[in-house]
């Protein structure tokens, strides 16, 4: 938990919404590049937060992403309103995907999504109530050197 | 070499205005999470898709530039999503392996 917030921010992310898919992620890169954070925390927040939220696009109804930079991480927490996920250890394999066709002509349904979020933080954490909704919460630190860097 | 020289090398048709980023390599995905998740900064991401949210992973990973191939034809949404992003978009009647090839012969190794 952040002892103290340096910055904080909120943004609504809906449902089905694929034209503006990853302007959020985008938006919170340009704020963490003004604060002056380094460029291998951005890059690893980004990939995570751009999962998250084509998550919440391509299967919940609505939710938001909610970043808090302390002192020590950034915390990111992305809560939906939506279908949930019935079984989260069969969601976290990598290669699993319930996308749907018009998904997969995307680009998506790799199974990559939750997968690529848990890499990209040092601390990952999801819960969900099937027919409520899904919270993922998750942040990387500002102290410590990654241990699962992607670059 | 940067964006405007392998542009001119291949004789990249650009959708975008040319932004004369440099290149440090290639990616070749039409898979919007393996994109973002192994594309370097600096690379050119050859792609046969065309919709918002490949400019947003793209951007997202710093991407320097996008050769759509096979002839396909982003919406003019994506190219000016593109564009105010600073990422090149070029297009290609060629298939993925054949513009990797000739970036290979170009020099980017």
């Amino acid at each position: 938990m952040q002892d103290e917030v340096l910055y904080r921010e909120s943004f609504p992310i809906l449902g089905n919404d694929y034209e503006h898919g990853g302007e959020v992620a985008t938006k919170v890169k340009s704020i963490l590049k003004e604060l002056g954070i380094s460029s291998t925390i951005i890059r690893r927040l980004s990939i995570a937060n751009f999962e998250a939220e084509m998550n919440l696009v391509m299967y919940a109804d609505e939710g938001r992403l909610e970043f808090t930079v302390g002192p020590r991480e950034i915390e990111v927490i992305v809560a939906d309103r939506g279908k949930g996920i019935p079984d989260i250890e069969q969601a976290m394999q990598e290669g699993y995907s319930t996308a749907t066709a018009e998904m997969r002509a995307r680009g998506f349904g790799a199974g990559m999504g939750l997968p690529n979020i848990k890499r990209n933080a040092d601390r990952f954490d999801i819960t969900s109530t099937p027919g409520i909704g899904t919270t993922l919460r998750y942040a990387v630190s500002l102290t410590m050197p990654a241990a699962s860097e992607t670059q | 070499m940067t964006i405007r020289e392998v542009a001119e090398k291949l004789e990249l048709k650009g959708l975008t205005k040319v932004f004369d980023k440099s290149v440090t390599g290639v990616y070749i995905s039409d898979m919007v999470s393996d994109v973002i998740a192994n594309a370097k900064a600096g690379n050119i991401l050859i792609t046969v898709q065309v919709h918002n949210n490949v400019i947003a992973a793209a951007n997202l990973v710093d991407v320097s530039g996008i050769v759509i191939t096979r002839g396909r034809k982003p919406s003019d949404d994506m190219v000016a999503l593109a564009e105010k992003a600073g990422i090149s978009v070029f297009s290609t009647d060629l298939n993925n392996w054949q513009i990797a090839s000739m970036l290979y012969e170009a020099g980017i190794r």
